[in-house]
């Protein structure tokens, strides 16, 4: 955010406090600054203790970070959350028809609504999925929508992830330490419970068993390893629901049937929540290198006998050349309006909306199309001329691999930083379950950009986690609290 | 259970045990190293421990002669040493942290906690002066890890992994320690008060010295030193003791399977049955090296069949 535009802050504007955070201004009112940095440092010890950690490899230092959590939580009324809700079922319904579509009939593209360059010459794009039907026609089971806000009215959707969304981990270890650590100020209001997640992610997973499965569907998450960035959540969740956390070798498929080795011999496996990536899924079908997937997945997959979730191929929902059309997709498939807003989108391989982002790079956010986690990114307010020049060449070399968007206003959250509490940038990745039915536990991760004026929230980025409060009621706004605990800055 | 679950909580166990044995170990060579006179002698006491510690061979290949410093280095700190007790507390990290899913909050904690503080050490760590306080601490978490599954774990098969890998590799140890000293236990003695210091220093490294006395109410004597550490179920450290926690874990693990047993069962009840009706005059007679030996190489045997059973099925 440049300076010279105000964002919209969730607490307070104009003297008066949102109804959501009335409680929340009294406390961060009436509590001093020393016994606030001593609870942040309480939460930084539980979460060390716990050993939730993101591990970030290739950079020198220590691989297994921990990502700073901030105390102060983000909170949502309920009338707010249920309509962000409502936006996020009918936007990930139709992520799944799109899915559907794509590797049936196409319908969508011979009607014209999206070009089929778009769709079948994207990598993302899997062949090996086409005319092939996932139980229940599902292929993003565990989406996660990122969406920003702008104003107390406007929320935007800012990405789509429905291949491996990642992070709901915090979303409920941010949960248990604010219990934790502040249960008074949590009894003091009405939050919505997120615990039961696990539950319906497990519910989600089994309804989605395949056609051979005749008995209680067992269930497995495969993991790439303990390398991987997302390792403690792959532990976390099979914790939570009683299941196995698998490795690549600890499967192998029989007669197109999956089992996993264990102490008493071989057990099969009848639904898989993969958390690696469609390229390593099985050597037979996709890179012969991997030796992270399992040797004959798909053709188990194929004859019926296991099911995958998410399902393969499903990439090319959320690829961000995509993106711009997935409004069409809600009008095509559902015959409604989007309840959510897309960011207005340049692709840069269109040559009219390629010579607009590069005149106007100071002002927009240019991202790779398939790059994630905040990286290869630039923030034009935020960037000097060499690294626009830099981005200028790049955009000219190899158009097709950028999409730009104009820098939002991202509204700000109270955050505790070494100052004090000032405001900060934040998003929201709400997770969207889509099994027999769809469900939204109510709340998500907020990211919180902690380094001042930072609209880059990714945890790879320095960026940090509040816990996300749903309200069950409506509050009233009230006038700003005077007190001595509050040094904005 | 998954094999390779099984495989992390069987090593996370060893491991843990074996941070703790090279402790004890150490803590006895210091005390050795500071009893004895002469240079050559000193290096005596760490050249066994090297010995007993399985690290001899490695530690040669560093090419730097015996001295205490050099070994203190190689059994304490070294990560090119795989059994060097910050290279063990790695490797139970490392298990510990790949299934996590397994082991209780507590373990973890144990584990974890010991890591992060093992991982702030320095040079200055292992100095003379602040060794004993070092090795005091690695004693001081591998009890409270073995207290934390121990006391807090849910008596199933995880517990059982785990502890089938403590208890081989203190069965291993045990054997090792008086293996490296059978000399002492054996020969006539050239000097008794040389032989005393490396009796004691046997009892020291399981920490039997006051278990030797409550039991015998007798002068140090090889007989019973041999006695105590191979045949005694009393002392916790003992051979025997070991195996029969070995045999009941196996029979455990089989029992929740509906009896399925291979190989290691056979292995494990008769190598139990013979330390439990053995002698220690036949022992004696028939040569301390040579049972002992037998029983190093048998439960190398006994891990091979444990892997192949249940950790690589």
């Amino acid at each position: 955010m440049t300076k010279t535009t105000p964002a919209f802050d969730e607490m307070a504007a104009d003297g008066l406090v949102r109804g959501p955070y009335a409680e929340i201004a009294r406390w961060l009112a009436a509590t001093p600054a020393a016994a606030l940095e001593r609870r942040r440092q309480e939460a930084e010890l539980l979460f060390k203790r716990i050993g939730i950690t993101f591990a970030v490899y290739g950079e020198g230092g220590d691989p297994e970070r921990l990502i700073p959590f901030d105390i102060i939580p983000r909170i949502l009324a309920r009338a707010e959350w249920e309509a962000l809700s409502r936006g996020l079922t009918q936007r990930v319904r139709a992520l799944n028809l799109f899915l559907l579509d794509v590797y049936g009939a196409q319908e969508i593209i011979r009607a014209g609504r999206i070009p089929a360059a778009l769709v079948r010459q994207n990598e993302a794009f899997r062949p090996e999925m086409a005319g092939f039907v996932p139980p229940g026609g599902v292929y993003t089971h565990i989406a996660g929508i990122d969406v920003v806000r702008t104003d107390p009215d406007n929320f935007w959707v800012l990405e789509d992830n429905c291949r491996t969304p990642s992070g709901v981990s915090y979303m409920l270890e941010g949960r248990e330490a604010m219990l934790r650590l502040f249960p008074d100020l949590c009894g003091a209001h009405r939050v919505a419970p997120v615990g039961h997640y696990p539950e319906e992610l497990l519910e989600t997973l089994k309804s989605v068993a395949p056609p051979n499965c005749r008995t209680v569907p067992r269930v497995a998450i495969l993991t790439p390893g303990s390398y991987n960035s997302a390792y403690y959540e792959h532990c976390f969740l099979a914790d939570e629901m009683g299941i196995e956390v698998v490795e690549g070798p600890d499967l192998f498929v029989e007669d197109e049937v999956v089992y996993m080795r264990t102490t008493t011999g071989s057990q099969r496996v009848d639904v898989i929540y993969r958390r690696i990536d469609d390229d390593y899924l099985d050597p037979e079908v996709f890179r012969p290198e991997s030796v992270l997937g399992v040797p004959g997945l798909m053709a188990a997959y194929k004859a019926g006998n296991v099911s995958l979730a998410n399902a393969p191929g499903a990439g090319i929902a959320d690829d961000k050349a995509v993106y711009p059309y997935v409004p069409e997709m809600i009008r095509f498939y559902l015959g409604e309006e989007p309840l959510l807003a897309n960011v207005p989108t340049y692709l840069c391989e269109r040559d009219e909306d390629r010579a607009y982002v590069l005149d106007h790079l100071d002002e927009l956010v240019v991202k790779l199309t398939h790059g994630s986690g905040g990286y290869g990114m630039l923030v034009g307010p935020h960037s000097t001329a060499e690294q626009r020049a830099d981005f200028a060449a790049r955009i000219r070399a190899k158009p097709a691999e950028y999409i730009a968007q104009p820098t939002l206003a991202l509204s700000t959250v109270p955050t505790l930083v070494e100052k004090g509490i000032a405001p900060r940038h934040v998003d929201l990745r709400p997770f969207v379950l889509c099994g027999k039915e769809v469900r939204v536990v109510p709340g998500g991760l907020t990211r919180v950009a902690l380094r001042e004026g930072s609209l880059v929230v990714n945890s790879s980025q320095g960026g940090g986690t509040k816990d996300t409060w749903v309200l069950e009621d409506d509050p009233a706004d009230i006038a700003a609290p005077q007190g001595q605990g509050q040094t904005q800055c | 259970m998954l094999s390779r679950t099984a495989d992390s909580l069987f090593w996370l166990g060893r491991y843990i045990e074996r941070a703790g044995n090279i402790a004890r170990g150490m803590q006895v060579a210091l005390r050795m190293a500071s009893l004895t006179h002469g240079v050559a002698r000193r290096d005596s006491a760490w050249r066994a421990l090297l010995i007993a510690s399985g690290c001899e061979p490695g530690f040669q290949a560093t090419g730097a002669p015996p001295t205490q410093d050099a070994v203190v280095r190689y059994l304490a700190a070294d990560p090119a040493n795989p059994s060097s007790i910050l290279s063990c507390i790695d490797a139970a990290r490392r298990n510990a942290r790949a299934v996590r899913t397994a082991v209780t909050v507590d373990m973890w904690e144990a584990v974890n906690d010991t890591w992060s503080e093992a991982r702030r050490s320095t040079a200055a760590t292992f100095a003379p002066d602040n060794l004993p306080a070092f090795l005091d601490w690695v004693k001081g978490r591998t009890i409270l890890f073995n207290g934390a599954y121990g006391d807090a774990m849910l008596r199933h098969e995880a517990w059982r992994f785990v502890r089938l890998g403590t208890m081989m590799e203190r069965a291993d140890n045990t054997a090792r320690v008086l293996d490296v000293h059978h000399h002492a236990l054996a020969d006539a003695q050239e000097d008794g008060a040389v032989a005393y210091v490396q009796w004691q220093a046997i009892l020291r490294s399981v920490s039997a010295v006051r278990a030797f006395h409550h039991v015998y109410h007798a002068r140090l004597e090889p007989r019973l030193i041999a006695e105590l550490l191979i045949l005694r179920p009393e002392l916790p450290r003992s051979v025997v003791a070991c195996y029969a926690r070995i045999e009941e874990t196996l029979d455990g693990i089989a029992a929740a399977h509906g009896g399925r047993r291979g190989e290691c069962h056979r292995l494990v009840g008769e190598m139990h049955a013979r330390l439990r009706f053995g002698r220690i005059e036949d022992i004696m007679a028939g040569g301390l090296h040579d049972f002992l030996t037998a029983t190093i190489d048998r439960n190398l045997e006994l891990g091979r069949q444990i892997q192949d059973f249940y950790l690589q099925a």
